[in-house]
């Protein structure tokens, strides 16, 4: 089964068209990369399939329910790790993991061994009572993951989650990352990393435009073009490096 | 609408009314001072009452009585004032224009000269009782004057301590209820509503900061209802009501304001300001749909805390533009209980209840659809 099916998806804002006519499947327990250059249209298809946005045309499920009119189901299997993280800061980290754990329904017996390991895995173990306020980027970033994870979702949306970490962070994310999909979670990872998507995806999308341009394994990518790096693909598809922008 | 998560929410709500010092400052912090000094500048302390007004009648024509005047004065701390006539004594102790009223009985010069003719021998006294009154209200004249006048009594009867046995002795001072209503008095009723007035500022701030912060639109994605968010905002604000309620009544009571109405009284009043916090929220989610930031909504939430606070609180106002606002009959009905004490079924404060429920309920209903529209981006 599909845990992601997206055809023909739209979404125009004033001036601008964000996705345009965008058609993609992703199967069930995959590590899916999505990369494109900054305002391709990553986080606009994200926050798309998420419900934060709705579809301009075209049509999406995820997890089999229609994003026009099954959100409330799709809020319960999906766990979000937005951009920029948001939580609150006069909370402790583990008081934001417990309050997510309850919006989303985790019965209360379960949610203390939960929180409790996500915490660990996360590595906020000694800083889990301190306020949220007095973390430094890397521990936000940490604790913005386990809080899209606390009630395990069966699809995680994990937009850009490494931004701002340090490398042992950053490698610690990948094993929890690689942990959800041993686990059969399907993943959906953006990154400005373009060698964390190599090292993570089983497959990778590149966006341009609104549009998908390229999609396979990194492996099938590079051989396509040519090219020995994820990152010479991305540059000679889009024309240019990815953080020039950013 | 989910119970566990509207109480999750609710308890987070209520962690940043106590965690940050802003919200805690003009949610608590702000009322109780406020009260407070409103009570020390206007009220009832008697901070400044240094010598207590006490009326004197004399019955007695005798010497000792002059000299009791004549000592009771020069104590320093009482301002003898000589009345003919008890029932003129009594009536300006219920009107707060003195302390205390102190009977002297016709027969005290009779007794005291029998003490001092035989101060060993008490069967040969003629033992007599001086009345007094003191003022039911006041705490400073029902602590301080009944001692001084004891001892004033003693020292010229016996030219000894107070416990030293006579036949002059000073009955258990009756306690009057003084019928006079300081400036604070009329201001108390209006602070009770006006705590929860700047409610509005503190659940604009809120909803407008996690808004901007993208914290709102990450709850959007689990489960949580928007009717969720919004019933967690009522009810915590509702808690904190209570709870200002609860500081305004210590407070108003440490300044001197002695509330009626009894327990239905004070229930009353918890209700009323539980309702007006209702209409507190939807004017901040009002202001939320508008404002851009945190710091716009403070500044727009002023648009309605302003005419709340200066046409129905404290602040004296024209009754005509007074009534379009919610908090003058929270106010109206707060001063005809606590302060008249008029029984909290009169129909005049019956309507006023109808009143600040319907208006609280429209406007609550016009905030959440107004942010629904247009303010959840």
């Amino acid at each position: 089964m599909n845990a992601i099916e997206i055809e023909s998806l739209s979404k125009r804002f004033e001036d601008k068209t964000a996705l345009d006519g965008l058609s993609l499947t992703i199967p069930e327990g995959e590590l899916f990369g999505l990369l494109g250059p900054n305002g391709a249209g990553k986080t606009v298809t994200i926050k798309t399939l998420c419900g934060i946005l709705q579809p301009t045309s075209g049509n999406a499920r995820v997890g089999g329910y229609d994003v026009h009119r099954e959100q409330e189901k799709i809020h319960k299997i999906i766990g979000l790790c937005p951009q920029e993280p948001a939580y609150f800061g006069y909370l402790s980290g583990r008081e934001n993991i417990d309050l997510f754990a309850h919006l989303q329904g985790v019965p209360t017996k379960q949610l203390k061994e939960n929180s409790t390991q996500l915490i660990k895995e996360v590595g906020l173990s000694e800083d889990a009572d301190r306020r949220a306020s007095k973390y430094s980027g890397g521990m936000i970033r940490r604790l913005s993951l386990a809080m899209a994870l606390i009630h395990d979702p069966s699809i995680a949306f994990l937009d850009e989650p490494t931004v701002a970490m340090d490398p042992q962070s950053r490698h610690a994310t990948w094993d929890l990352i690689r942990e959800l999909k041993f686990r059969g979670k399907t993943v959906i990872l953006t990154s400005h990393y373009i060698e964390e998507v190599e090292a993570l995806a089983d497959r990778v999308g590149i966006i341009d435009y609104g549009k998908l341009i390229a999609l396979g394994s990194p492996t099938e990518l590079k051989q396509r073009n040519g090219a020995t790096t994820l990152e010479d693909v991305f540059i000679a598809l889009t024309g240019r490096k990815i953080r020039e922008e950013s | 609408m989910n119970t566990s998560r509207v109480l999750a929410l609710v308890g987070k709500e209520l962690k940043r009314f106590t965690r940050e010092p802003a919200v805690l400052f003009m949610a608590i912090a702000f009322p109780l001072i406020l009260t407070l000094a409103f009570g020390a500048s206007f009220g009832a302390i008697g901070g400044s009452e240094t010598r207590y007004p006490v009326a004197v009648v004399n019955m007695d024509s005798g010497v000792w009585s002059s000299a009791l005047k004549t000592a009771l004065t020069g104590s320093q701390v009482l301002n003898v004032q000589n009345y003919t006539d008890a029932s003129a004594a009594g009536d300006d102790l219920q009107q707060g224009k003195v302390k205390a009223v102190l009977m002297i009985p016709a027969d005290f010069t009779t007794s005291v000269d029998s003490y001092r003719a035989n101060p060993g021998n008490s069967a040969l006294w003629h033992n007599t009782t001086l009345a007094l009154s003191v003022d039911k209200g006041s705490m400073i004249a029902n602590a301080a004057v009944p001692p001084i006048i004891e001892q004033v009594i003693a020292a010229l009867v016996t030219g000894k301590s107070a416990a030293t046995r006579s036949p002059v002795t000073v009955g258990a001072p009756t306690q009057v209820e003084s019928q006079v209503i300081s400036q604070f008095a009329f201001m108390a009723p209006g602070m009770f509503g006006y705590a929860a007035i700047f409610l509005i500022m503190i659940v604009a701030g809120a909803m407008t900061g996690e808004r901007e912060q993208g914290i709102l639109r990450r709850i959007s994605v689990t489960p949580t209802t928007i009717g969720d968010i919004f019933a967690s905002q009522v009810v915590s604000n509702m808690i904190v009501g209570a709870v200002q309620v609860a500081m305004v009544y210590a407070a108003s009571s440490l300044m001197g304001f002695r509330a009626q109405g009894g327990v239905p009284g004070i229930a009353i009043a918890f209700l009323l300001v539980m309702i007006l916090t209702t209409c507190s929220v939807g004017l901040g989610l009002v202001v939320a749909t508008f404002a851009r930031n945190a710091g716009a909504a403070t500044g727009i939430s002023f648009v309605f805390i302003l005419p709340l606070m200066f046409l129905g609180t404290f602040v004296p106002a024209p009754e005509s533009i007074a009534r379009f606002v919610p908090t003058w009959y929270v106010t109206d009905a707060l001063t005809s209980i606590l302060l008249r004490g008029a029984p909290v079924t009169s129909p005049s404060i019956l309507l006023d209840v109808l009143t600040v429920s319907v208006v609280s309920i429209v406007i609550m209903l016009a905030g959440v659809l107004l942010y629904r529209r247009f303010g959840k981006s």
